[in-house]
């Protein structure tokens, strides 16, 4: 009886977390004004692929979606390498003053990022990075949470180990190359899908950044769209599809991961 | 040349990215609050002037600013201990002892956390659509009349916390999962033996030993939603009659809307500022 209650309960929740993006898989695949009919349809009377058409050859999505992606997987890479530098340093690699320069870059995530971001705009126009993608991917590059998240797991990295690779002569570098980095792989997945689904979905940055249209990520180019075509309501669902659906295949591929990376996270912080 | 400290080319990458573009605009913020910069300050930085404490008197003059802070309350009082209750419960469901397949329901329920704001903003506009939507002719269904939940300043913000509750709850549920998870087993069959049943269970011992979760949590849910601005920009932008205007969003639109940058690094101080006292005030009481 206990059981048949729990069970109900799970379905009943996840029905209802699920339906709006269900829903939304379903709406797109309408044809034009079914769904500004007087009483909502769960499904498509006939299903059609026009507006995933019309997206692609007349309102050029897959551009955008080129660009989000190009964006997403530079700031992924550079990010995950900078922050895992840090990270592996401040838990491993002795220096004057780290562990209190550790808890002033702890005690700063306080401040909210909104307050950095007019002077951060005055200062890329300096440098002339507005409208470029280096203004999109520089200034967020350097993580505290994703040092934080490396320094955590690489304290768990037996000495034993680093000394032999130093007894065996190996530069501190190479000892970061080809024995910190793998045995982090985990932590170092984690934080990669983390910084990936974070720049993928990021909309006010890009959207302060970029100017031309044409470099346009895609959430910009869909709160774009959604100014001009705001009635056009299948139309935007099968934009929102195309946007929603590679993170959640990406964060399905790897879920384990991800969230097996948060866990830990937050259990020791 | 001496050799210096390996451990400098480690972190010398991200300190100086954390320096130049976090801690500098950080400073600069700051002075900029004292300052007049403006539009035409922007073109001739000859134009600047300093004018002292005169963006913050301005502030405190100013509707719109009183209107955006009771606004951000609202969210936070209401919102927040929503959105913690909401993960908790989540939490204690995909955790259950009965429950089968735990890792696919906790993916499952986690999924909003992963979608792009901008995008769910569309089916969710869809569905608070007033005459169109599927929310209102499920209160239909209920013999409810029909609410304009986006056109309405009375139900425009209980509009917006649904869907931040939902696009967000998934990820404090993996904190609640977690802190849920490191409580010993021993300890719910020693009372189990003792005769404690499943609701003396949870008052007693999960909910005690959680506390450490919930400070976290807690703390973490709070800086979030003093923060709030993607929701209202991308749902209401603000409106109707600036029922859904944040601090944050006031703060954007006086920055990069009408380029008072003196006045919104004002503004985007007086915040930093309320969610720090709040920080400091919640983890006091929670301990």
């Amino acid at each position: 009886m206990r059981r048949l209650l729990i069970y109900a309960v799970l379905l009943l929740t996840v029905a209802a977390t699920l339906f709006p993006l269900v829903w939304t898989v379903s709406v797109s695949l309408m044809p034009v004004a079914e769904a500004l009919s007087d009483s909502p349809k769960l499904w498509p009377d006939s299903a059609t692929l026009e507006h995933y058409r019309d997206l692609f050859d007349r309102l050029e999505l897959g551009r955008y979606a080129l660009n989000s992606f190009l964006l997403a997987a530079s700031i992924t890479a550079l990010s995950v390498l900078v922050n895992a530098l840090a990270g592996y340093a401040f838990a491993r690699l002795p220096f004057a003053g780290r562990d209190a320069l550790f808890r002033l870059l702890l005690a700063a995530m306080v401040i909210p990022g909104q307050v950095a971001m007019l002077p951060l705009f005055l200062l890329l126009k300096q440098f002339g990075l507005i409208n470029t993608y280096a203004g999109v991917i520089i200034p967020g590059l350097a993580s505290i949470f994703g040092i934080f998240l490396v320094r955590q797991y690489a304290q768990s990295i037996p000495q034993s180990l680093l000394d032999a690779a130093r007894l065996d002569g190996a530069g501190e570098l190479r000892i970061f190359w080809s024995l910190i980095l793998p045995l982090c792989r985990p932590i170092l997945v984690t934080l990669a899908v983390l910084t990936f689904l974070g720049s993928w979905n990021d909309f006010l940055w890009p959207l302060i950044v970029l100017t031309d249209s044409r470099r346009y990520t895609l959430p910009v180019a869909l709160a774009n769209l959604m100014g001009e075509h705001a009635m056009d309501t299948e139309l935007m669902m099968a934009g929102a599809v195309l946007t929603v659906s590679p993170a959640i295949v990406l964060f399905l591929a790897v879920q384990r991961y991800y969230i097996g990376g948060l866990m830990r996270g937050s259990v020791r912080g | 040349m001496k050799r210096c400290n390996p451990a400098f080319w480690f972190v010398a990458p991200a300190l100086a990215l954390i320096l130049v573009f976090f801690v500098l605009p950080v400073a600069a913020a700051l002075a900029l609050s004292f300052t007049d910069f403006d539009l035409y300050a922007l073109g001739d930085p000859a134009r600047l002037r300093f004018i002292g404490f005169g963006n913050y008197r301005r502030l405190l003059a100013d509707a719109e600013f009183w209107t955006a802070l009771k606004n951000t309350l609202y969210f936070v009082i209401v919102g927040g201990p929503l959105s913690v209750l909401v993960s908790l419960a989540a939490a204690l469901l995909v955790n259950h002892r009965l429950t089968p397949l735990k890792g696919l329901f906790r993916s499952l329920l986690f999924l909003p956390v992963v979608t792009t704001l901008v995008a769910v903003a569309v089916v969710w506009r869809y569905v608070y659509q007033p005459r169109y939507g599927m929310l209102n002719h499920l209160l239909e269904a209920l013999g409810i009349d029909s609410i304009d939940w986006l056109g309405d300043p009375d139900w425009a913000m209980p509009a917006i916390i649904l869907m931040a509750v939902w696009k967000n709850f998934g990820f404090n549920m993996i904190v609640f999962v977690a802190g849920l998870q490191s409580i010993p087993e021993s300890l719910y069959e020693a009372a189990a033996i003792d005769g404690a049943g499943p609701r003396q269970q949870l008052l007693y011992i999960t909910l005690p030993l959680l506390a450490p979760t919930f400070l976290f949590v807690g703390v973490v849910t709070l800086i979030g939603h003093f923060q709030l601005f993607a929701e209202p920009y991308v749902m209401t932008q603000g409106g109707p009659a600036n029922s859904t205007l944040s601090i944050a969003l006031l703060m954007y639109q006086q920055g990069f809307r009408w380029w008072n940058l003196g006045y919104a690094s004002a503004i985007a101080f007086v915040l930093f500022s309320i969610v720090l006292a709040a920080t400091v005030l919640q983890a006091r009481l929670e301990k």
